[in-house]
């Protein structure tokens, strides 16, 4: 309850920070109050646009994240299991998240055209390396004692993999899976204001009609929004998750 | 309690061990070492036999050699006369770390050993990891995560896991070695008392020479590098015994006599 007012608390003050900013602001288009924000929002709301632009987004956002993840996951065991993986596949994936994946935008609309499959294409790029990454770091963080010990009781191959180096790995796995979501974000509103898709308005489309038309209230609305989206998934998909292995591992007690 | 429940729980027939000339070298960072070299020993049915020795003589890679994790260069270790190729559950062991699972809670980790046995329904596992915890005085625990237990009772738990799987051999690798005076006295009186109900071939690992003199049938002490036996002491105490009698600090004496002999003059 304390820690819900003092949430709500923070909000409140940082709206009202904002608030006495915009008032200070020489011109509203510059940094327009809360309320004009909300008015647009009520207005996208109302006609529409803001769930169908959401709905864009967000489908994007999964099938791309679970494309980097259905790539990531194996190729990440298999770096942890054989050198010459990690000598190459790894390399390929220390590379690849080193580069902002927008840069990929040019070959992407080359390959696919300005569609679906240029936006996933971006999306993945952005996210598979942080999870082969952390899948093959958690791995081979798993400490031996764990397999020896399984071992001893009867446990070889596959049963060894699933039921003791999978679950082992479970919470540096979960970190990279997070990050990755948090990529896979970044990469697609930079993949949105970048390449234009007819028909299919996302919300990264709405942020570069916003700067098109000097509508700061419009792109304020939807920073909102995907903020509102980014702690709301936080919450529903990894906070669950995240609950569970610190209460098993014992970690994560704030003081 | 069912059929299929009273026949897990009765202890299997314990194993015999033989070493014979065992080898074993590893290759680390500053060059090959060798830890043991010509180690024989035999273990028999149901006895309980302590190694001691110096550290790095080679304690922790026999015990791996016995259960599998490890093939010997030379020499071979023999269960029941025949060559161990592998690790099987036939001869679990407790590590000096307890090595208990976190993902699983404590009940989650006893039932592991028993989850890879066919022909076990849930519920005789269920009853099988209750009647261990039981043993090991964890009754209360079993929906508890492993570290919400202090090191004592998580060594009961690593002990009711290598137990569950019914063993032939225990290998024990100083599981005591990390707890305090009291609940090691504590864990010595259930260890015996666990034993005295169940034979099983037993060989443990301690720095320890009284609580060598304590548990042990037999003590065998080595000596480092290479590792090798270089003598033993029998104790023919009546169980169960305490680590504070005089005969069993006389035994113990006897060992440390053995441990300080320089190594060469031994043989
Ligand atoms: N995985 C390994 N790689 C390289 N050397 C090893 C390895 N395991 C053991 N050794 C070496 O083998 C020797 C014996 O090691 P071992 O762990 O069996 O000793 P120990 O008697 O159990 O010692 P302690 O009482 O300290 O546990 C040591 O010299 C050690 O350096
Ligand atoms: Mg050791």
């Amino acid at each position: 309850m304390r820690r819900l007012a003092a949430r709500a608390a923070f909000v409140g003050l940082a709206l009202g920070a904002w608030q006495v900013a915009s008032s200070l602001a020489t011109s509203r288009v510059l940094l327009p109050p809360p309320a004009d924000v909300l008015a647009w929002v009520g207005r996208a709301a109302a006609d529409g646009t803001l769930a169908a632009s959401a709905l864009v987004t967000l489908r994007r956002l999964a099938v791309g994240y679970l494309l980097g993840l259905a790539v990531g996951l194996p190729l990440g065991v298999l770096c942890a299991r054989w050198r010459l993986a990690e000598d190459t596949v790894g390399l390929a994936a220390v590379g690849v998240q080193s580069l902002p994946s927008v840069c990929w935008a040019p070959l992407a609309m080359l390959w696919f055209g300005a569609n679906e499959r240029a936006m996933l294409f971006i999306v993945l790029m952005g996210t598979v390396g942080s999870i082969v990454l952390a899948t093959a770091h958690g791995i081979r963080s798993v400490p031996s004692i764990y397999a020896r010990a399984a071992r001893t009781m009867g446990s070889k191959g596959l049963h060894t993999w699933t039921s003791v180096i999978v679950p082992a790995s479970m919470p540096a796995v979960v970190a990279g899976m997070k990050q990755a979501w948090a990529f896979a974000w970044r990469s697609l509103m930079a993949a949105e204001i970048y390449v234009v898709v007819a028909g299919h308005a996302g919300l990264g489309l709405l942020l570069h009609y916003g700067r098109e038309f000097h509508a700061m209230d419009q792109v304020l609305g939807v920073i909102l929004l995907i903020v509102t989206l980014g702690v709301a998934f936080d919450r529903l998909l990894f906070a669950p998750v995240e609950a569970a292995l610190h209460r098993r591992w014992g970690t994560g007690r704030t003081p | 309690m069912s059929g299929s429940v009273d026949r897990e729980l009765s202890p299997a027939p314990p194993l015999k061990l033989s070493l014979r000339g065992v080898r074993k070298s590893y290759v680390g960072r500053a060059g090959p070492v060798l830890a043991v070299d010509g180690i024989d020993l035999d273990v028999s049915e149901g006895e309980f036999v302590c190694l001691v020795g110096p550290s790095g003589c080679g304690k922790s890679t026999l015990l791996s050699l016995v259960a599998g994790l490890e093939r010997p260069d030379g020499g071979a270790v023999l269960a029941d006369g025949k060559p161990v190729v592998g690790p099987g559950r036939e001869r679990t062991m407790m590590f000096q770390e307890h090595a208990l699972f976190p993902w699983r809670t404590v009940e989650g980790n006893v039932r592991f050993g028993l989850e890879l046995k066919e022909g076990l329904d849930r519920a005789t596992r269920g009853e099988v990891a209750e009647h261990y915890l039981r043993l090991v005085g964890l009754e209360g625990f079993r929906r508890a995560w492993v570290h919400e237990l202090s090191g004592g009772m998580r060594q009961r738990v690593a002990l009711a896991r290598a137990l569950a799987p019914n063993p032939r051999v225990l290998l024990m690798d100083e599981p005591f070695a990390a707890l305090d005076a009291m609940s090691r006295e504590r864990l010595y009186e259930d260890l015996q008392r666990i034993f005295a109900a169940r034979r099983t071939t037993v060989l443990f690992v301690t720095h320890n020479v009284r609580e060598a003199a304590c548990l042990g049938d037999r003590i065998v002490v080595m000596s480092a590098r290479p590792g090798r036996v270089v003598g033993e002491v029998r104790v023919a105490l009546p169980r169960p015994r305490d680590i504070n009698r005089s005969d069993v600090v006389e035994h113990a004496r006897e060992v440390t006599r053995l441990l300080s002999v320089p190594a060469g003059a031994a043989s």
